[in-house]
């Protein structure tokens, strides 16, 4: 397939403090003992999509991933890794990249989406329809209201439930409006009602961040409007406004692809208007506004802009706050564990006497446990020493963690290194990389973290 | 037949006891409250002009029978004795199982007066249908009813069906083929509730807006362009009381339809029923007249067509002509008529040409005259010989009233057409104006007045009008539309470029943005505070006593103490301000006073650093907005904050940098302080060196 895949795997999360640090960049925060970046790979190798850009913020992170993914998909996936600068947007990070785009659709998808939405399937809804756009939507998983507006993790992490209204036609094929729930009420243009005589607005759709453009259009509209700097926030709407009316931008480099040096042809008006009254009911609103005189070329430009919506089962959640991230560990080790092609409980983890591990669990490779523990609904990673009588539920525990006896863990992140003394009792904490702490305390909903230089 | 049928199941299929309790009632009103039928209205009440020969208002009453309505009351008020009258010589009066009741008013000027005087008459006892009486419809009512009743068993606030139909409007002119403005529709797909109604569209909108709270509880809205309102509805009683709490409702769908869905504190909810093959259309306007009269010749109105209708055997269908002759017309030779519409008794001399338009009982047309399309020409009007009538000229015997509605009375045309019409009845016995000096406006021999078009209107004109529309006005419509759009399009990308600045200089999370709810409560919790403060610094209160006071501010106003930090702030700054001052430095020392006397209120509601830091960003606001003299001395303020330790150098070092990533706009007050922020910086550090 002719489709250039990338991933914005950028933005250090500010909501994701202190899970994400300068050595566990974004990308690399695990989940479920594999960098989160994992998932998005895994599911485009599944699709066949195996020429990638990935796109990180950052020479030192870019540095981390790069050295990551080499070692994970050698030779598996042709991945080329570029380092943007902070901050920039998803759309200026495309701007910046631009120069590597040379496939003619290009799929880009956000490196936080842990989700078993199909990239192939996307990509064919949008080669089918000739779309400029395709956008991923997904119904709101009923158990998570994780869903936060912004690309990047920019802000909004404190705003629940935030929804994206979305516009489709009857027949759910084409995307007619797409918007985050910033204004007070949503404005709708009539022009493009009048177009499809009716439109269906979804408020329990969610953007998987997954979008699929027309390469030369993408370009364009990155060159032309320097002040767009979300692809969410600004490229999609964009298009989608514009689609009725797309020679405004698209028309010079339209013409050049098409044909070579075909010139605009300002439409007849008279002839025009009797075509349209005569085909009150043609099949696509689209065709019906390109239509022209003699029924051959294009004069009156439009774009088409589509939509994917995932079955209502497939599973997709944007890890972009602590939240989703508590939510992936446990879906992905409990209702949604096709996401990962290995086992769940790695090899010879060592168990203590009457210590049990539930259902819903995931011990890594190289961990030990004392006695009479009990672990529930958690993760742990690779290396861990906990010691005895240490409850650990509805928890994540990272990489190398020391925690010390009589500790109890819920709903909680621990990451790497970090150290546990005895009889720690932590409840909806996060605790930073490398924290240690001290013997007999206790935390409620308390994040706490090394102090960075 | 087969609705009539139908018409008996929808009887049986009631639940028998409610039956036995109510027998199905209609309110038709016969009395349309416009004026888009003058000039003929004047002389002859809308439901009685002729549509395809029999009176509009029999097509109504024999549908209303079929679908299994027992009583009917016809409100008569505009020529209310010609209704009267028509309907007591008709065969409407001796039906056995259709009782047909007239209720008669000479001062309602709307639906809604209609409506209160029904309510008054007490004689509706359960649900019924509204309709007009220039509705055409085949449909049965029984699924219609089935699903209101069924609604309103489980919800008693489900008080109306509206029923609509698919119609796309046309792309250019945003009419339906009925000349009906286009409607916007938002229903929800699965109950089917209607949610947002919006008709007399603003054609310089280019948007909708939908509530934010209607799409929160909506998950799924569909948003239709293609439906036209049918003007059937199925009404509880609630709807009469309705109207006659509110008083100031007048237009069915102006304000009732739309007062319901706006208002939620009631919580009345409206339903739409839609219907696929059957017929209903109402007669709003003279391209309708026009479209509806093709329709039921081609019979899709049957079995409500002239034939079945009359039972009698004077009229036929005929092929179907592009011109119907009525009774008693003599008709010269070398006539040419092309889709008019000729009532009785019409006389047509030879070589008269009539392209579209509608000639009134009576009319008679001179040799030679020529009517060009959509002319009216109202009871016996005479046109003189050779005489050509222009375009969409309307004209009658009786003169324009004068004190015509003008065009920021449009809310109020319906009080004009009522009386306009009632005067007329009485003219109408004795039609024999002098005319004698307007002769000349139809040519020689001609009789009767040439309406002007006042200015505005013209658009109607042709929107409204039985002609077709000229293809000009369609090429013009069509440019100006992708001139609109081209406006659009722009507009669009200015407002994304708006928000986008916002998003970006709101990235420190100020939070008031986020909800503009409680940003009202917000200011008003403000005012609340300055004034509290202002009592507190005149009356020398105790400083514990005016926190105090404040925090009973905050538990009232449920605001969390990050707001009254502000608030405080924002008081000071602004007694600061408005003490008398000269210069610069006189308002530092102001300042310096008042922070220093009341630093201990401040202090007691800074309790952390993001505390602190909405101070620095409220004080920022300030120096842009409401006291801009301030905007000079920001440096000096802020360092006069830190001195009294009302701020820690943290939240200022936090301010500096997550103003850092903002816009250059934004970052006016950083640069200034600049100087301050680095010595800050520097005396951090080396205190981190002694640490060391």
């Amino acid at each position: 397939m002719d489709f250039q895949v990338v991933v914005l795997a950028g933005g250090n999360s500010k909501s994701l403090t202190p899970l994400v640090s300068k050595d566990v960049p974004k990308p690399l925060l695990p989940v479920a003992n594999h960098p989160v970046l994992y998932y998005v790979l895994h599911q485009l190798e599944e699709s066949n999509l195996k020429d990638l850009i990935v796109v990180v913020e950052g020479e030192d992170a870019g540095l981390l991933v790069g050295a990551w993914i080499s070692g994970t998909f050698v030779d598996r996936l042709h991945v080329e890794i570029a380092a943007v600068p902070e901050d920039i947007g998803t759309a200026g990070a495309l701007r910046a990249i631009s120069h590597y785009l040379t496939a003619k659709d290009i799929l880009v998808v956000s490196g936080d989406l842990v989700s078993d939405v199909s990239p192939g399937a996307v990509a064919a809804t949008h080669r089918r329809h000739d779309a400029v756009v395709t956008a991923t939507l997904c119904c709101v998983p009923i158990s998570g209201s994780s869903e936060s507006g912004s690309s990047g993790g920019k802000d909004k992490t404190k705003k629940p439930g935030r929804y994206n209204i979305i516009g489709l036609d009857p027949r759910k094929q084409f995307l007619l409006h797409i918007a985050t729930e910033i204004e007070k009420d949503t404005r709708l243009q009539k022009h493009l009602l009048h177009a499809v005589g009716q439109m269906e607005i979804r408020s329990d759709l969610m953007d998987a961040h997954m979008y699929a453009f027309k390469r030369s259009v993408l370009q364009e509209v990155l060159d032309r409007k320097d002040t767009f700097q979300s692809l969410k926030q600004d490229v999609v709407p964009y298009l989608v406004r514009s689609q009725l009316k797309s020679e405004a931008v698209l028309s010079g480099i339209r013409q050049a692809e098409e044909d070579g040096n075909e010139k605009v042809s300002f439409p007849n008006n008279q002839v025009m208007v009797s075509q349209i009254l005569a085909n009150a009911s043609t099949p696509s609103f689209h065709e019906l506004y390109s239509m022209d005189a003699d029924g051959s070329a294009q004069t009156r430009k439009t774009h088409k802009c589509c939509a994917y919506i995932a079955s209502s089962s497939s599973y997709c959640v944007r890890l972009n706050s602590i939240q989703a991230f508590m939510d992936i560990n446990r879906d992905v080790t409990g209702e949604a564990d096709h996401l990962l092609s290995d086992n769940v409980i790695g090899p010879s983890p060592k168990l203590g006497t009457k210590t049990t591990v539930g259902p819903h669990c995931m011990l890594g490779e190289g961990s030990e446990m004392g006695d009479k523990c009990q672990v529930k609904r958690s993760v742990i990673g690779r290396h861990c020493r906990i010691g005895s009588h240490v409850k650990v539920v509805n928890s994540v525990v990272m990489n190398h963690v020391t925690i010390g006896d009589g500790c109890i863990i819920q709903g909680s992140v621990i990451c790497s290194n970090v150290q546990l003394l005895e009889r720690v009792v932590l409840k909806d904490c996060q605790v930073g990389a490398g924290f240690v702490v001290t013997a007999g305390s206790e935390y409620k909903g308390e994040s706490l973290a090394r102090k960075e230089k | 037949m087969g609705a009539q049928k139908k018409g008996a199941t929808a009887r049986v299929s009631e639940d028998p006891e409610e039956l036995a309790r109510h027998p199905l009632q209609a309110i038709l009103l016969a009395d349309s409250f416009t004026t888009k039928f003058r000039p003929i209205t004047l002389e002859r009440p809308k439901v009685l002009l002729p549509l395809v020969n029999i009176p509009m208002i029999n097509y109504t009453l024999a549908w209303l029978e079929s679908a299994g309505v027992e009583e009917v009351f016809v409100f008569c008020c505009a020529h209310s004795k010609q209704v009267i009258d028509y309907l007591e010589s008709s065969e409407w009066s001796s039906q056995p199982n259709f009782s047909v009741t007239t209720i008669e008013s000479h001062n309602s000027i709307s639906a809604g007066d209609a409506l209160r005087l029904i309510y008054e008459r007490n004689v509706i006892h359960g649900d019924f249908v509204l309709i007009s009486g220039d509705t055409v419809s085949n449909m049965s009512l029984t699924q219609a009813l089935q699903e209101h009743k069924d609604r309103r068993k489980k919800d008693a606030n489900a008080i109306m069906t509206m029923v609509v139909k698919q119609s796309k409007p046309s792309p250019i002119t945003q009419q339906s083929r009925l000349g009906t403005d286009e409607l916007f529709m938002a229903i929800n797909p699965v109950t089917k509730q209607l949610l947002y109604y919006e008709d007399k569209a603003e054609y310089s909108k280019g948007f909708i807006s939908l509530d934010k709270t209607l799409i929160a509880d909506n998950p799924s809205v569909i948003l239709h362009n293609d439906k036209q309102d049918c003007y059937i509805d199925i009404c509880s009683q609630e709807v009469l009381s309705l109207f006659t709490d509110n008083f100031d409702y007048q237009h069915l769908r102006r304000h009732f339809v739309k007062g319901l869905l706006v208002d939620d504190i009631m919580g009345y909810k409206i339903f739409t029923h839609e219907i696929h093959s059957s017929y209903a259309a109402r007669i709003d306007n003279f391209r309708s007249y026009d479209t509806i009269s093709k329709d039921i010749i081609q019979r899709w109105t049957y079995p409500f067509v002239p034939d079945v209708l009359c039972g009698s055997s004077a009229i036929k269908v005929e092929r179907q002509g592009t011109y119907r002759a009525s009774e008693r017309c003599t008709i010269g030779s070398n006539v040419t008529i092309e889709g008019s519409y000729i009532w009785n008794n019409v006389t047509i001399e030879d070589g008269c040409q009539l392209r579209n338009a509608i000639v009134c009982d009576g009319v008679i047309l001179k040799s030679g005259a020529v009517l060009q399309p959509g002319v009216i020409l109202s009871f016996k009007v005479v046109v003189g010989q050779q005489f050509v009538v222009p375009a969409y000229s309307k004209v009658s015997l009786l003169q324009q009233p004068t004190q015509q509605d003008s065009d920021e009375e449009l809310e109020y045309a319906d009080s004009t057409s009522g009386t306009g019409e009632l005067r007329s009845d009485k003219l109408n016995g004795d039609i024999a104006p002098d005319l004698s000096e307007t002769a000349s406006e139809l040519g020689t021999g001609g009789v009767g007045y040439i309406w002007t078009v006042f200015e505005g209107a013209y658009d109607e004109e042709w929107r409204h009008s039985v002609a077709p529309i000229p293809t000009d006005k369609l090429v013009k419509l069509m440019l100006d539309k992708d001139e609109d759009e081209e406006l659009l399009t722009q507009d669009g990308n200015v407002i994304s470029a708006s928000r986008e600045l916002k998003t970006d200089s709101d990235g420190n999370g100020s939070e008031d943005d986020d909800n503009e709810d409680s940003r009202d409560d917000y200011v008003s919790f403000e005012k609340e505070v300055e004034a509290t403060f202002l009592r507190a610094v005149h009356e020398n209160v105790k400083v514990d006593l005016a926190v105090l006071e404040v925090n009973a501010l905050r538990l009232s106003y449920n605001m969390a103490s990050v707001d009254c930090g502000g608030a405080i702030f924002y008081s000071m700054m602004k007694l600061a301000v408005e003490s008398p001052h000269n210069s610069a430095s006189e308002l530092h020392r102001n300042a310096a006073d008042i922070v220093t006397t009341w630093q201990k209120l401040l202090k007691s509601f800074l309790h952390d650093i993001d505390e602190e830091i909405e101070v620095i960003l409220k004080f920022e606001e300030m120096c842009l907005e409401s006291a801009k003299e301030f905007a000079a001395l920001f440096p000096q303020i802020l360092h006069l904050l830190y001195d009294k330790e009302i701020l820690q150098e943290d939240a200022i070092l936090r301010w500096a940098d997550e103003k850092e990533g903002a816009d250059e706009s934004d970052k006016v007050f950083l640069k200034r302080s600049e100087k301050f922020i680095q010595w800050l910086r520097e005396a951090e550090e080396e205190e981190d060196d002694e640490d060391e």
